[in-house]
């Protein structure tokens, strides 16, 4: 066991992890962050995608251990300051961007980056971000709207600003 | 998952040092060994973590050749003006491995030390005729690729960096397994500056990645989708899986190979 310490949704955390401890299991576990799901824990589902030093990763292809001192960011980290849904999240919802909500947080954590690289992803570029994120119930149809609409709000508010 | 100790070298000397535990097993970006060791297929007593180790990423252009680090990840190579700039087949290739989060931690490294059939880059390293280096020389990519993921790597022994020749042109053709986004059989084909085309294939081989003699001789006296027409493609040496039968297989390495003819035309 080794003390293990990252930075989570801004806020430093400590926990005893092994070498062998995945960082998913260590948000959830040992954090309490069960925000982030385990679907497929072959790297395949994307459930469990997290941001580390502001790349999205799967958390259950990473170790705990090899994350210390990083940044993580998690679903629970998406939410605005006031409590309220975040862009992204709220687009799922007024999009109907989920069904059992299984997926949706890795998809979040997905989409996140991706808009973070490119503000103004085509529909293609959407599907080719989102690649790595499995659903099973709503086609992918609603989520590359959610994303499109969390894109275009986003562009709003940064217009707004300037 | 066995339990073992994760260990973090900072240096490759470091890293080096904790491989000649016994038992001990390198980790670059885990992206196929946190699954085999989740199986239990593997049971190292010690994982040396790779990722590090600084002086292992980067890339760089040194006269005739891009030099790519053993740790930089692939979305790394996919997003590298540097690269885009020398050899863009590479930066495409990159881009079309797995998916996002795969690209942000798997490694060139990694990869070619795995020699998975069908992995991407394997085909881009022998195609092109690069060489492999280690911490303790430098290998020739025939030399290198032993066979389904066996490489002429010793024990302890890591891929320090892969120095690839700049080609005239190159491209990456790829025909995805649609559900675990590995090669079911892709091409990558180069015309050199001496006026020669070699071709790279993988994901087809029973013995993994491989050059054809028949096209790359056909395709150096003749570059057109006509000159494929005539090569023989023998299914007799391609692999057999639920995926796809070999005579698919062989079919699709002159598919692909026509397709990158069109894609260099």
């Amino acid at each position: 066991m080794a003390k293990v310490t990252m930075t989570v949704n801004g806020k430093e955390h400590s926990g005893e992890a092994e070498g062998r401890t995945l960082l998913v299991d260590f948000i959830r576990g040992e954090l309490g962050l069960t925000g982030t799901h385990v679907g497929c824990d072959t790297s395949q589902c994307g459930a469990c995608v997290v941001h580390v030093n502001g790349e999205s990763v799967k958390s259950c292809s990473v170790f705990a251990q090899a994350c210390d001192g990083a940044t993580v960011a998690t679903i629970e980290g998406m939410q605005n300051d006031d409590g309220t849904l975040g862009v992204l999240q709220a687009a799922f919802q007024e999009h109907h961007g989920l069904q059992c909500g299984f997926c949706t947080p890795g998809m979040v954590m997905s989409a996140s980056e991706l808009l973070k690289v490119n503000a103004s992803p085509t529909e293609e570029e959407i599907r080719e971000g989102l690649k790595g994120n499995i659903c099973r119930c709503t086609g992918y149809h609603n989520i590359v709207k959610a994303v499109q609409s969390a894109a275009a709000t986003m562009a709003g508010a940064a217009q707004a600003a300037e | 998952m066995y339990a073992f100790d994760l260990a973090r070298p900072a240096d490759l000397a470091s890293a080096v040092t904790s491989l000649q535990t016994e038992g001990a097993q390198a980790l670059s970006g885990g992206q196929t060994l946190i699954p085999v060791l989740k199986q239990r297929l593997s049971q190292p007593s010690v994982l040396v973590d790779l990722s590090g180790i600084d002086s292992m990423k980067g890339i760089r252009r040194a006269g005739e050749f891009l030099i790519i680090g053993g740790g930089t990840t692939h979305g790394t190579v996919a997003g590298s003006a540097e690269v885009a700039s020398a050899i863009p087949a590479i930066a495409s290739l990159a881009s079309k491995i797995g998916d996002p989060q795969v690209r942000n931690r798997g490694t060139i490294g990694g990869s070619v030390a795995n020699n998975d059939p069908a992995a991407c880059y394997p085909s881009a390293v022998i195609a092109l005729g690069a060489t492999v280096e280690t911490n303790k020389r430098e290998i020739a990519a025939e030399d290198f690729f032993q066979g389904l993921y066996t490489t002429s790597l010793e024990e302890g022994e890591i891929v320090t960096a892969v120095k690839f020749p700049i080609p005239v042109a190159a491209t990456y053709q790829k025909f995805e397994q649609p559900a675990s986004r590995f090669s079911l059989t892709s091409v990558f084909l180069a015309k050199m500056g001496d006026g020669s085309v070699r071709v790279g294939v993988t994901g087809a081989g029973a013995d993994g990645v491989f050059r054809h003699a028949g096209l790359e001789a056909a395709l150096s006296a003749d570059f057109s989708a006509a000159a494929v027409d005539g090569v023989a493609v023998d299914a007799g040496m391609m692999s057999n899986d639920l995926h796809a039968t070999p005579e698919y297989r062989a079919h699709l390495v002159k598919v692909m190979t026509k397709r990158a003819i069109a894609a260099l035309s």
